[in-house]
């Protein structure tokens, strides 16, 4: 080898070396392969005809879903994604029935967090030549879609930095100077009246304002575990003084916007048209949103960091000698190998973990475990039975007694009574009975003979006043007279039901 | 305090170590203990008895005091030590070494968290307190640290193709989702919070954390035996053994969780 001519394959290829391009090429491309994969996949789908979705489509909807979720404590929830991303879905094949849009949603989203693989991430292989010449093939992990954990325990979704690049595209570049180039000609789009562009761009100056807002929440998190992690002499104030800078024009540039396609909304004549100016409107508002959110924590960073200052400095002298475990242990380790890492870390956790008392089997114990049966369970449990629900009865206000007493006391036999005699016989028996018996008169005064004949009621206790007064201890009114007339079954219903007074010659006993 | 030992002076060195291996039982709490504890640590025979017959059972005693008892730390291949191997139960066999490197890990961050300066480690009186999240953050934030470092440099450092064990620990670390969801709404244990979840509640079966709250997904406080389990034996002997591999990293008085990158470890 090395003898034949310049193209010798064994020869150092020292012009590849340092061509980084390729390998950042290379890297781009990988991340678009969960889009493709989706529907390249799509045809094994086993639950639907999944040939009418354009998949990728909707994986690029939902990072996009994602991405505008975000902000600075949160992103979006599994849920709410798929709820989003229904309308979406079901525009593409619309005679589908709705249970189909969601699995298919949920199956995307499954797919970009690559819900199978252990890291829940991608992994593409590329190949470079290193700085000596030599072509090697290397790994670059990747994700899509992040699940996190919110304060409140709940998962949630942010999208990748590797996401949001290719979403978005080529946003390697500085962000202050492709945010002034989106807002000129977004201003120019909309003069000239193409919404539409003018949409993707107000968007595209949103994912900005996200990326700007993410950078400072990671400096802050960071800032919050230690304030020497992040440079806060120059960095983090230029920041944001940057920051700043960028929220006063942008606001002043979104504000003005506004002003414009507002007007352009309310005189659109074409439907079409003032729909795309309406969620232009919506876009931008939200961009301002934002900013004021942006802005607010903005105010608050210095705060933060004198706080943190205050809190993390607060150390005494060193007593005596000790192993500093994060910088001597924790922080080596990271940068070992796994191969290397593998028995320090099973000495400390053998050291770490105490000890665990062993089990000694005994004979006879044994054999008694090994002969019971296995105890029987439903992993579901009892069933739970469904209870009846009925409301409690109500507490009688008057006792069987005293209902007993009642009865005995209006078995009226002879001539009808006064209320008074009634009251004063009824006093007699029992001091609660008086007003049952008050009560059951004043219930007789205008009776419902009609039912009491369709029941067939032998008798009934009828109450009339005469105009005379009532002279009682406890009760006032008219002292009524109270008789029990016997119903007829001969006479006809309907003669009856005729009128109130009929009864009074007919149905009333002599008085 | 006799020169000679009796059977009964066996008996009673083997119930103080019997005591020892029930991390839950305190002195405080248990006549026996108590006068047990105080015979240790008055007659010197007593003790010797003792160290000898935890030797023979493959246990050493790190320290015996009237606050937690006798502690006591599994010598290797001991009945009694914490098995690695069970304890990262996992199904595929491919990942078992990645899988055991990141529970050993996730207990020495644990501990750096509990102790995030030397002096902590030191001090007989100081409680740490340490939660789920905080572990999680401050490991990934080192791991962004060491990412950002090898960024710098001109190299390209993504991990060769075919080498998974060549690979830096930090990069499995960070790779590994924080939280991911399941279909029954609970934690999955694979990712590296319910690894960290998991170490914890661990710890605290063992006696050695107690819980203290819910925030940040289960905050707990350090217990003395904890610290002298850390100090007195951990922490050194897997210094030792990075001592062995080379890896060399200077201490500084303050301790390094503050210090801005990871520079100062440098080999």
């Amino acid at each position: 080898m090395g003898e034949i001519d310049e193209s010798d394959a064994s020869q150092p290829l020292s012009g590849w070396g340092g061509d980084e391009g390729l390998g950042r090429r290379l890297k781009a491309l990988a991340c678009t392969a969960p889009l493709h994969d989706l529907d390249g996949r799509k045809s094994r789908l086993e639950w639907a005809d999944a040939a009418a979705y354009q998949m990728a489509e909707v994986g690029l909807q939902a990072i996009d879903q994602v991405t505008i979720a975000m902000d600075f404590d949160h992103g979006a929830s599994h849920d709410q994604v798929v709820r989003r991303l229904l309308p979406f879905i079901a525009a593409q094949a619309p005679d589908r029935v709705q249970g189909e849009y969601e699995r298919v949603a949920r199956w995307v989203l499954e797919c970009l967090i690559n819900v199978g693989s252990l890291d829940r991430g991608f992994r593409a292989v590329y190949g470079v030549f290193g700085a000596d010449g030599a072509y090697r093939r290397r790994t670059f992990d990747f994700k899509l879609l992040i699940e996190l954990l919110s304060p409140e325990g709940e998962v949630y979704l942010r999208t990748s930095d590797e996401a949001i690049n290719v979403l978005v595209g080529a946003l390697d570049t500085d962000v202050e100077s492709a945010q002034i180039a989106a807002e000129v000609k977004l201003e120019n789009l909309i003069k000239r009246g193409r919404l539409s562009d003018a949409q993707v761009a107000a968007e595209q100056a949103r994912y900005r304002t996200v990326q700007y807002a993410e950078v400072l929440r990671r400096k802050m998190e960071a800032t919050r575990r230690d304030v020497r992690a992040v440079d806060w002499l120059n960095e983090v104030p230029d920041l944001i003084a940057e920051a700043l800078d960028h929220i006063a024009t942008r606001y002043k540039a979104e504000n003005a916007i506004l002003a414009t396609i507002t007007q352009t909304r309310d005189e659109a004549e074409e439907p079409d048209h003032k729909r795309r100016a309406a969620r232009l409107v919506e876009v931008v508002r939200d961009c301002i949103r934002r900013h004021t959110q942006l802005q607010a924590r903005l105010q608050t960073a210095g705060q933060t960091f004198r706080a943190e200052q205050d809190r993390q400095q607060f150390a005494g002298p060193p007593q005596r000698a000790a192993v500093d475990l994060f910088g001597q242990l924790l922080v080596p380790l990271l940068r070992l190998p796994v191969a290397a890492a593998g028995p320090p870390t099973a000495v400390f956790f053998r050291a770490v973990t105490g000890t665990v008392q062993p089990t000694a089997p005994r004979l006879t114990s044994l054999v008694d475990m090994l002969l019971s049966p296995p105890r029987e369970r439903d992993p579901l449990g009892e069933p739970v039975p469904e209870p009846e629900l009925a409301p409690p009865a109500d507490p009688d206000r008057f006792s069987g007694d005293l209902w007993d007493h009642a009865d005995a006391l209006l078995e009226l036999t002879g001539a009808p009574r006064r209320l008074s005699g009634l009251l004063a016989e009824a006093r007699s028996i029992d001091p609660g009975l008086p007003h049952l018996v008050a009560l059951r008169s004043l219930h007789a005064v205008s009776p419902e003979i009609g039912v009491a004949l369709r029941q067939g009621d032998p008798a009934l206790l009828v109450a009339v006043d005469d105009g005379t007064p009532l002279v009682d201890i406890g009760f006032g009114g008219a002292d009524l007279l109270v008789d029990v007339i016997a119903l007829s079954a001969a006479v006809p219903p309907e003669s009856v039901l005729r009128s109130d007074e009929e009864f009074d010659t007919e149905g009333a006993r002599p008085a | 305090m006799s020169e000679t030992i009796r059977t009964a002076d066996a008996g009673d060195a083997a119930r103080l170590i019997a005591l020892g291996l029930r991390p839950k039982q305190r002195p405080s709490r248990d006549l026996i203990y108590a006068d047990l504890v105080r015979r240790y640590r008055q007659d010197p025979v007593f003790a010797d008895l003792v160290e000898a017959v935890a030797a023979g059972l493959g246990l050493a005693v790190l320290a015996v005091t009237t606050q937690s008892g006798a502690v006591l730390a599994a010598m290797s291949e001991s009945a009694f030590e914490v098995k690695i191997d069970e304890y990262a139960r996992r199904v595929s066999l491919r990942d078992r070494n990645v899988e055991k490197v990141l529970h050993g890990l996730i207990h020495l961050a644990v501990a750096a968290l509990c102790f995030p300066r030397p002096d902590d480690l030191a001090d007989d009186t100081y409680v740490g307190r340490v939660s789920v999240e905080q572990v999680d953050q401050v490991v990934r934030e080192a791991c962004r640290m060491l990412d950002e470092a090898t960024a710098t440099t001109e190299e390209n450092a993504d991990p060769l193709h075919g080498a998974p064990m060549l690979e830096q620990v930090w990069r499995v670390y960070a790779r590994r989702p924080s939280a991911a969801a399941t279909k029954d709404g609970r934690l999955a244990s694979d990712t590296t919070r319910g690894m960290i979840t998991k170490a914890l509640r661990f710890l605290g079966d063992q006696g050695f954390l107690q819980a203290a709250g819910d925030e940040g997904g289960g905050t707990f406080r350090t217990t003395p035996r904890y610290q002298v389990q850390v100090r007195e034996l951990a922490a050194e002997q897997a210094f030792d053994e990075l001592l062995a591999l080379g890896v060399v990293a200077a201490g500084s008085p303050t301790g390094s969780l503050q210090r801005r990158g990871p520079q100062a470890a440098d080999v």
